[in-house]
């Protein structure tokens, strides 16, 4: 395959380079909002326009699509859901599909886990048991029910392989080899093995490679799947990064009484986006970790 | 007899269901599912194993958020809860639109209906508009023909003004209990699809003074960890 990242890591100044790097249109893999999105790459990309990108949640999304959606940077999403979580629904996406302004692909966790392990293992599909009489099957061409062809008579669910054209979310460090610390949220791992590229923000770049230590290293996502690293404190604000700030309860909040309306959305841009550099957005909010 | 509020009684309904699972798994925003299943725990004081999807501190899935539906889909996961912008009489869910009105969607529940030991359904909201004859869209249906395999399906469907059970066999729910404060003729006139039930129904059991003790002590610690804004409206 062609055009998939080896391992030369670009290191990006910062959040801004890295949302130029997302072209318009493109297919765009989110952590949901406990996974650490890269919140800061976010803005930038609505402060940059972005247009028509297509988002894929693995396997849901939050407060980044919400941002980017209400911005009209969107398109379509691929998501099992988008909500807020305790803050409620997520307003600008659920006002976009009531106004049908908005392609929704819906699915179910489990099925954007298995197509996204398919492309990882370079296979077609993936089966995955379940689904079959949901109405989520009506509207996926690439779900396909098939017979077990090694116990007859037994239906079941393939789901095509899903590829990203571009990973995109926020770590604790980065090092200078170009390896990135995720830690326990594999699902950036299999988001970024099966996305063409990856770009990912982080808290520091650390000296060194982490891939020698071997405490650092089952936590590490190797270089070879890293297309470019920049540094953003706080990046994942008002989200959390496990062990350094906890989630910004209160933001969330403002944030799903703020953008119930157009209107409300627009003054919360004009005051948390716009104005806002990468540099102004180590925001004072309080960190409970 | 002491005062309870709403969610303690919901959740002592949920404890009381838990039964011989060994191993309670709880997805998305579910606080009050978390706080029954948590009674249960410090009620019983046997080693039920209860994985949070959404734990903040010490999370116990260390394999990304598929680890959840891997396990159940080995038959580790016992029990598991799900709701539903829309519930039918035939235990089918909607999580995704209903009136013209958009919802978050299905996230795990089409797999995850199939895969846990048994799902207990729960809904705080009772009427006509959640409580269908046919939803609108089944994001995971209650009951699979034969030939599909199937693990597990509906074990109760839980309202904030009834506990309903479900009749495999039958595919109907059974009225078990209603709410203090409510009558039959209330669900009767709430529910949008058919159910059966006895002539004159049972009321629901009021939490317990031991109930209320764990609930308002160690189990509010436990949830206020997770899901603060719930704990904060319910206990301070």
């Amino acid at each position: 395959m062609s055009g998939l990242p080896s391992n030369e890591v670009v290191f990006f100044k910062n959040s801004e380079a890295i949302a130029a790097e997302i072209p318009d249109g493109a297919f765009l893999g989110l952590p949901p909002d406990y996974s650490m999105p890269a919140m800061a790459v976010v803005h930038a990309l609505i402060r940059r326009d972005a247009k028509h990108l297509k988002l894929l949640g693995v396997p849901v999304l939050g407060l980044s699509a919400d941002l980017l959606i209400g911005a009209g940077c969107v398109a379509e999403v691929e998501s099992s859901a988008v909500s807020l979580g305790e803050a409620g629904l997520a307003p600008r996406f659920t006002e976009a599909v009531e106004k049908n302004l908005l392609k929704i692909k819906d699915a179910t966790c489990p099925a954007i886990h298995s197509g996204l392990q398919a492309t990882e293992k370079g296979v077609p599909f993936m089966p995955l048991r379940g689904v079959l009489g949901s109405d989520l099957l009506k509207f996926r061409n690439e779900w396909r029910v098939i017979d077990n062809p090694l116990r007859r008579n037994d239906p079941i669910l393939i789901v095509a392989a899903i590829q990203p054209d571009v990973a995109l979310f926020h770590a604790r460090w980065a090092d200078e080899a170009g390896n990135v610390w995720i830690g326990r949220r594999k699902e950036l791992a299999t988001i970024a093995h099966a996305a063409r590229r990856c770009f990912v923000t982080c808290e520091e770049i650390r000296p060194g490679d982490m891939l020698e230590d071997e405490l650092l290293a089952p936590g590490v996502l190797s270089s070879v799947y890293v297309s470019g690293v920049a540094q953003a404190r706080r990046g994942a604000w008002p989200l959390s990064v496990a062990g350094v700030y906890g989630i910004d309860d209160a933001h969330l909040t403002l944030y799903a009484k703020a953008a119930k309306t157009g209107e409300g959305f627009r003054r919360y841009l004009e005051e948390y986006v716009w104005n806002r550099t990468p540099e102004k957005n180590s925001s004072p909010a309080a960190s409970r970790a | 007899m002491e005062p309870y509020a709403r969610e303690e009684l919901l959740a002592c309904c949920i404890a009381r269901l838990i039964g011989d699972a060994r191993h309670v798994a709880i997805g998305a925003a579910s606080p009050i599912p978390a706080t029954g299943v948590f009674l249960s725990n410090f009620l019983h004081q046997k080693p039920l194993r209860i994985s949070l999807l959404h734990k903040r501190s010490g999370n116990p899935f260390t394999e990304g958020s598929r680890e959840l539906f891997d396990l159940a889909g080995q038959g580790r996961i016992d029990l598991f809860f799900l709701g539903g912008a829309q519930i039918d009489g035939e235990a089918n869910i909607n999580l995704v639109q209903a009136e013209g009105k958009r919802f978050p969607g299905s996230f795990g529940s089409a797999f995850m209906y199939f895969a846990a030991g048994r799902t207990i359904l729960f809904r705080e909201e009772h009427s006509k508009r959640v409580l269908v004859p046919r939803v609108e869209f089944i994001s995971a249906p209650g009951w699979s023909p034969p030939g599909v395999e199937r693990r597990g399906g509906p074990q109760a469907l839980l309202t904030g003004k009834a506990l309903f059970l479900w009749q495999k066999d039958q595919r109907r729910f059974r009225l078990e209990s209603v709410h203090p404060g409510n009558t039959l003729d209330d669900i009767v006139k709430s529910t949008g699809f058919g159910f059966d039930h006895q002539a004159a129904a049972n009321t629901t059991a009021a939490p317990s003074a031991g109930e209320l003790v764990l609930l308002r002590s160690l189990v509010a610690k436990e949830i206020s960890a997770n899901y603060p804004e719930f704990a904060a409206r319910v206990w301070l």
